[in-house]
């Protein structure tokens, strides 16, 4: 197993009577990708200023590369990283800014050139040196400040929401170069975001944070597969949650009477409480009735080109969100009613 | 058109003593007369042979000069105070900071008449020095303020995390940041001690007297056109300050950026 490169032990953050980390528990291990997603105030940026050491915690450990570095202000941690707002330095030039880490450390002059060179190279910014950051895009600014960032190679790389001010199609571009970039370069990177898509393509480990605390940590496929929590599950992939009780091992009775077969790879205890969460993509419109189909009705619906968002109300009230890809078989409109597969693989069991 | 009208004749009413004086300085005879008859430089050649104004416009150089060099760095310290420590009472200390703003020229100069006679410092330039710090201060904090409040922080976590200590931080990425700031307090500060006249008349005597007083002093004496010749001097003086300083400091910016 690799061994951690940063390690929270413990780590509490207050802000007055505000508990923004809360006893988080979290090793980053040796060049992996590490995403901390979650909503704005879940903590997820306070946890990377605490490594980064922009902000103490009130209790805990930070450790990097098993040495105790709390309370050890962030110039001497050796981190590197990029920020939301790119924050490059108005009055230097691309080349200056790049070369701040550099001429911090006292590397001779000609080295620094030698390597500003190779960092701009690193993020195709070949021939821009002699340039304000406020002469270049946003998308070449970003770039420019993940060379700052990399070009010291620093133990960690810090990056707090970096594509969030691009616009969409940039953001997909850099999102595919960021990644392209770190695996080049094999560095420990801890990524910050509250967009579920950057996470899952990005990350080798994402942990979902709510509350100043870890929800669930684990590999993309598994948050989104298997979410431990309900609040994971709603937060990844905007499941349609329904409540019910199971009647047998792999039956589950939802409130309004419909049984559904679920396969989710273990026993239910019967008659107990449980929770079930479905993907919109993984409803399907059924053409005739049959196991695990029920009946609703269209509450609402957005079309967005390649697929139809609908919201279904089922018998009993409850509602289920169904991702129809386009061209829909049949077609849609607010109150009529169809009828709706859930595939038992599909179900997730929550708690 | 109206409009046009009304804008050049409030532009007369505005500039018209600066006129008069400037016409009245080339006045080829003795008595402040308007308009002038005839043309003469001799009032220049007299303000720049008398000894007093010699005299007084070192003593200008020397407290103006010494009160930036003081008030430029106490009033960015303060400013970066008022904006960054955790303060309590943050707006009573603005509100202290600012206060030369508000209290009357007389006031102050007997204030600093009276503390100057306590602690033995009448015949000295000192007093003048500390008085326009006092009187500068203002408006170097509130400049320098406006320069601070536009700083991102995160450039100077950035520069933290690039491994710049704080002193290095301050004089890498702050301290340039707020050049702005800096440029339109000097300005100001300059501008504000050089012509300060109330306070300095209370704390200065003929051997430390700076210009405004000089000239105060002159006109309870003579009633020539030399007063006119020197008005004339500084309000050119004053002008190519501003012009320099709309030229290669981009006054516009400091000014309208907030």
């Amino acid at each position: 197993m690799a061994r951690p490169v940063v390690e929270l032990r413990g780590c509490t953050r207050e802000y007055g009577a505000l508990r923004a980390v809360d006893a988080l528990d979290l090793a980053v291990l040796e060049g992996e990708f590490l995403s901390l997603l979650g909503p704005s105030g879940c903590g997820k940026t306070t946890t990377l200023n605490l490594i980064a050491g922009f902000v103490e915690p009130t209790a805990g450990r930070i450790l990097i590369d098993g040495e105790d570095v709390t309370g050890r202000p962030p110039h001497l941690r050796g981190l590197g990283v990029v920020f939301q707002s790119y924050a490059l330095f108005p009055h230097l030039t691309v080349f200056e800014n790049v070369a701040f880490g550099l001429r911090e450390r006292r590397v001779p002059a000609g080295a620094i050139a030698q390597r500003v060179k190779e960092a701009l190279a690193l993020v195709r910014l070949e021939g821009r040196e002699r340039q304000r950051p406020a002469q270049l895009s946003g998308g070449m600014q970003q770039r420019v400040a993940l060379a700052r960032a990399l070009v010291y190679r620093p133990r960690v790389l810090l990056l707090d929401e970096p594509l969030a001010a691009l616009d969409k199609r940039l953001r997909e571009e850099m999102r595919d170069e960021l990644r392209a970039i770190q695996r080049a370069v094999g560095i420990t990177t801890v990524f910050v975001t509250h967009d579920q898509a950057e996470a899952l393509g990005l990350s080798d480990r994402i942990a979902v944070m709510q509350g100043g605390r870890i929800e669930q940590l684990g590999v993309p496929r598994e948050i989104y597969e298997r979410p431990a929590t309900r609040f994971v599950a709603d937060f990844i992939g905007a499941s349609t949650m329904l409540r019910g009780r199971a009647a047998s091992g792999e039956l589950v009775t939802v409130t309004g009477g419909v049984a559904l077969r679920v396969a989710v790879g273990r026993v239910l205890k019967v008659g107990a409480e449980v929770e079930l969460a479905i993907r919109p993509e993984r409803v399907r419109l059924a053409t005739a009735p049959g196991d695990n189909v029920v009946e609703a009705e269209i509450d609402a619906l957005v079309y967005q080109g390649a697929q139809t968002e609908l919201t279904a109300k089922l018998a009993d009230g409850q509602r289920v969100r169904v991702f129809v890809t386009e061209p829909a078989p049949i077609p849609l409109a607010p109150g009529q009613r169809v009828r709706l597969h859930l595939p038992a693989d599909a179900f997730m069991v929550i708690g | 058109m109206r409009l046009r009208l009304a804008v050049l004749l409030l532009l007369a009413f505005m500039t018209l003593p600066t006129v008069v004086v400037i016409a009245v300085s080339f006045n080829p005879t003795a008595i402040l007369s308007f308009p002038p008859a005839g043309f003469s430089w001799r009032w220049y050649v007299n303000v720049l042979t008398y000894p007093q104004f010699q005299r007084a416009a070192w003593n200008s150089l020397v407290v103006t000069g010494g009160a930036v060099l003081l008030a430029l760095p106490i009033g960015t310290l303060a400013a970066l105070a008022l904006e960054r420590a955790r303060l309590r009472g943050r707006a009573l200390w603005a509100a202290a900071l600012l206060s030369p703003l508000v209290v009357p020229g007389v006031a102050a100069g007997l204030g600093f008449l009276i503390l100057a006679a306590a602690l033995g410092l009448l015949r000295s330039r000192i007093v003048l020095v500390v008085a326009h710090v006092a009187l500068v201060l203002p408006f170097v904090v509130r400049s320098v303020w406006v320069s601070v409040r536009n700083l991102d922080p995160a450039l100077e976590r950035a520069a933290a995390s690039l491994g710049a200590s704080p002193r290095r931080i301050f004089f890498r990425v702050t301290l340039p940041l707020l050049r702005p700031g800096l440029f339109a307090a000097l300005l100001f500060a300059v501008v504000v001690s050089v012509n300060e006249f109330v306070v300095s008349l209370f704390i200065s005597n003929r051997v430390t007297e700076i210009l405004p007083v000089a000239m105060f002093n002159y006109v309870v004496n003579y009633t020539d056109p030399t007063i006119a010749a020197l008005s004339s001097l500084f309000i050119a003086a004053t002008f190519l300050v501003i012009w320099l300083a709309d030229r290669f400091l981009d006054l516009g910016r400091v000014f309208l950026q907030h």
